[in-house]
């Protein structure tokens, strides 16, 4: 018995080590998802979260400066104004009436700060969810951190 | 061609569906006739799956603009090789491609077994038979790809209509990666069904012993192949073409492929433990259930969007059938576990913590943990809205903060684990093996320090590396010059007589050395680095030691693009290298635009130069490069693993020195008798 109480300790050890690790990580990169409609009635410490929101990029609004893209997203009747302050260029895909999704957070002022954008040509839907793994990969923003 | 496809597609499912109902049957009444004739309804399903197919692929190559699956995926002027990539790169069609590639494994098996362990193959047609009814329904009734374009015209009556030019393959997907990549993948995912059959039907008839294990290792191991391609390939065409600089993201497509390698790795570690010493039978049961299951999942995942939230507003149906067969299965195999579990008990105990036993037993753990994370970081938005309304998901950092430690624990693993004996190893053995590797892992270590390398995982994963490959090369070392004092050949020639006595050791030995230059190019991305620039003509940008120097632009016109390329000029410390094009392609067919990366590329690093565009103030344009150390080093390593499994495969040489006068093993030779520990020149499995 002393032999599989050695190997339980072992066992033990390494699931707590990597369950704590994978608790720091998520502490990390939790990000809540929300429609825009849900965005405007958030309260308090929940507008602080990292947070993910999806909608249809609004014709005409995308415009480009330098160091940051402003556009406004809509969905459900609603629309929130973004700027993307990212350092990799927007993604091919990302034109208007694309539907995008943005990672990032509230300002103060109600606007959305984005770091990530991805996007898919509503046009095209069809042809979007295709090919292996990889492909939704295709259309973002986001570096490994690896 | 499109009324002759489905109508093959159909008759294909009645074949499978008598496969399975007269095979389960036959197992009923043992009737010899009956057993035949499902074998035989197997064999036809697949080859009308064959037939159907190939009538796809047709349909494209004939620009047939009536079909609606061809409408959206193909164009006139789309290259015949695309075409080809054409076929998977939809819905429809990818599923038709699933139960095409399962086809080629199903008559590959039904017909090489056709006249051997007569107990166990009716149980085997029957399971797969089972898998192929599903994919059938998807493609029959669900998803068929042979749909045509149609209108409702005059007193009900739909009319057919041809268009004029398809609306083209996605861009992202022009290129020739894409045309490998997924079929390799498949192929893995398709490929465990055959391991599951065997697992789930040896279970079903209590076949005796671990022969089902002897039977399934080459088909695992050809599914893991493709697998391990399938990724890494994919993780190619997003660095190539994707122009972010990376290859992995964590997204949950490419998690959804690492899902089953893990599950499979474990897998085919843990078999050992079976065929050697008859334990952890119920363990690799459910191990390959698992990882079949983790297919299916995969596929799920890939197919439907459940996940990745771009697609949380436009889900398809698809999904719902997927779990409904993912729970039929789950069903299925805990039946069968619970009736015949008392087949599955143990013969051994673990003896020792320092053994070969326990270190497939870690090797699994860590494999396991790290699929349980990677399979919750990926699922998390689900969960989290089940158990608290808010859709919460998790990003790299948790991913890399698990696995990160797994893959270096792993690493070393690798290197101890095929060293130690079975049951328990001694001291002296261990400081025979061991010691000169671990010196020079701690030099290596040393030396990346005092070259200020203050990375700490890169430099744990650079002395394990180092580690891992003076074990492995000691290995062919010491046993090839035992050969070689025998029979006098070179050094190099004496090693692949090695290897080729025992394939399957030395093969295995091939792959982990792939494995460790897999993880040497992973620890070099700690070191990457990136800069951004808008350029005018003549004006440069410095990155590391090379300077790009923009000498100017041309365009092109392709027969499906147009495209506009930079014509950067590449000095490495102020002397000229090279020129790079980095590009800008436009598709007029779908109005998207794409991206061709220029990497210029060594096994020091890889200059990685990406056209990003025109900056919004200025109208100029601007160039993103990337710097990524040892980035090489995973392809080459990728080679190597493909190559170490085609060494496993082949069959054994048997060792001609056998015939000579002197004895292979002489226990008073000292050099033989220091070997004997690693059992270099043991015939057959190890």
């Amino acid at each position: 018995l002393r032999k599989q109480a050695k190997f339980g300790i072992g066992i033990g050890i390494i699931v707590v080590s990597m369950g704590f690790l994978a608790w720091l990580g998520y502490g990390e990169s939790k990000t809540y998802y929300h429609t825009i409609a849900e965005l405007q009635t958030l309260q308090g410490s929940a507008r602080a979260h990292r947070l993910r929101v999806a909608g249809t990029v609004e014709p005409g609004t995308i415009r480009r400066m330098s160091g940051r893209v402003d556009f406004v997203l809509d969905g459900e009747g609603k629309s929130l104004p973004v700027s993307y302050v990212g350092n990799d260029p927007l993604p091919d895909t990302f034109v208007d009436k694309s539907q995008a999704l943005v990672e990032g957070s509230l300002a103060r002022n109600g606007n959305f700060v984005a770091e990530r954008v991805q996007a898919k040509c509503a046009s095209k839907y069809e042809a979007a969810p295709n090919a292996g793994p990889g492909s939704q990969a295709g259309t973002n923003t986001s570096r490994s951190t690896m | 061609v499109d009324v002759f496809g489905s109508f093959a597609l159909l008759l294909a499912f009645l074949c499978a569906a008598y496969a399975f109902v007269g095979g389960i049957a036959a197992i009923r009444t043992r009737h010899p006739l009956l057993v035949k004739s499902a074998r035989q309804a197997g064999i036809a399903a697949c080859g009308l799956i064959f037939v159907s197919t190939f009538s796809l692929v047709y349909l494209f190559f004939s620009d047939s603009y009536w079909v609606a699956y061809v409408v959206a995926h193909s164009n006139r002027d789309l290259s015949t090789f695309y075409k080809i990539a054409a076929l998977w790169s939809g819905q429809e069609g990818s599923l038709l491609f699933w139960s095409f590639l399962l086809a080629i494994y199903v008559i590959s098996v039904l017909l090489v077994y056709r006249n051997k362990n007569g107990e166990l193959m009716p149980y085997v047609g029957v399971v797969l038979a089972g898998v192929q009814i599903f994919f059938l329904t998807l493609n029959n009734f669900v998803a068929s790809p042979f749909k045509v374009l149609a209108s409702p015209g005059a007193n009900g009556v739909m009319n057919i209509f041809t268009r004029a030019d398809g609306n083209g393959l996605n861009p992202l997907l022009q290129y020739p990666e894409m045309v490998i990549h997924p079929p390799n993948l498949y192929s893995g995912y398709t490929g465990f069904t055959i391991p599951f059959a065997f697992a789930l039907g040896a279970l079903l008839a209590k076949y005796p012993g671990e022969k089902w294990i002897h039977l399934t290792r080459k088909w695992t191991m050809i599914a893991w192949c493709f697998q391990t391609m399938g990724i890494l390939l994919g993780a190619h065409w997003a660095y190539a073409v994707l122009g972010w600089g990376g290859y992995w993201g964590w997204d949950p497509v490419e998690n959804a492929s690492l899902l089953p390698w893990l599950t499979g790795t474990a897998f085919l570690h843990s078999v050992m433990m079976q065929e050697k010493r008859g334990m952890m039978k119920v363990w690799n049961v459910w191990l390959v259930f698992t990882t079949f299951m983790l297919c299916i999942l995969g596929t799920l995942l890939t197919r439907s969007g459940v996940v990745s939230s771009v697609h949380a507003f436009a889900q398809s149906s698809i999904g719902t059938w997927f779990v409904g067969f993912l729970a039929l299965i789950f069903l299925v195999c805990l039946t069968a576990y619970i009736r015949n579990r008392d087949y599955l008990k143990s013969e051994n105990q673990l003896d020792s913590m320092i053994s070969r036993e326990s270190s497939f037993l870690f090797n699994n753990l860590i494999l396991l943990v790290s699929c349980v994370a990677v399979l919750s970081g990926t699922l998390f938005p689900v969960f989290s809205e089940w158990f608290s309304k808010s859709r919460i998901s998790v990003g790299a950092p948790f991913f890399n903060k698990v696995n990160i430690p797994i893959g270096l624990l792993l690493l070393f693993l690798t290197g101890v684990g095929p060293l130690l004996a079975w049951r328990k190893t001694s001291v002296e053995s261990l400081k025979r093996n061991f010691a000169g590797p671990l010196i020079a892992g701690l030099v290596a270590g040393a030396a990346a320090l005092a070259f200020g390398l203050r990375e700490f995982y890169a430099v744990v994963c650079l002395t394990l590396c180092t580690f891992v490959a003076s074990t492995i090369g000691l290995e062919f070392f010491r046993g090839a010059r035992v050969i070689r004092a025998r029979s006098g050949a070179s050094f190099f020639a004496s090693a692949v007589d090695l290897t080729m006595r025992n394939t399957r050791r030395y093969g295995g030995y091939i792959v982990h050395m792939g494995m460790v230059l897999i993880f040497v190019g992973l620890a070099g991305a700690a070191f990457n680095k990136d800069a951004q620039k808008e350029m005018d003509r003549g004006s440069t940008l410095r990155i590391g030691r090379y300077d790009l120097l923009l000498q100017g632009f041309d365009t092109k016109h392709e027969k499906n693009y147009d495209s506009e390329r930079m014509i950067v000029e590449v000095l490495r410390d102020n002397k000229p290298l090279m020129m790079l094009y980095p590009e800008r392609r436009f598709f007029p067919s779908n109005e998207q635009s794409g991206t061709m990366v220029a990497i210029y590329s060594t096994l020091r690093e890889d200059l990685y130069v990406v056209y990003a565009g025109q900056s919004p103030d200025t109208q100029m344009p601007v160039i993103h490069a990337y710097l990524n150390p040892l980035v090489k080093w995973i392809w080459l390593g990728g080679l190597v693993v493909v190559l170490g499994t085609i060494v496993t495969l082949l069959p054994n040489r048997r060792a001609v020195l056998a015939f000579a006068a002197v004895p292979q093993r002489v226990p008073s030779s000292p050099l033989v008798g220091t070997l004997a520990p690693s059992a270099t020149l043991r015939e057959g499995h190890d």
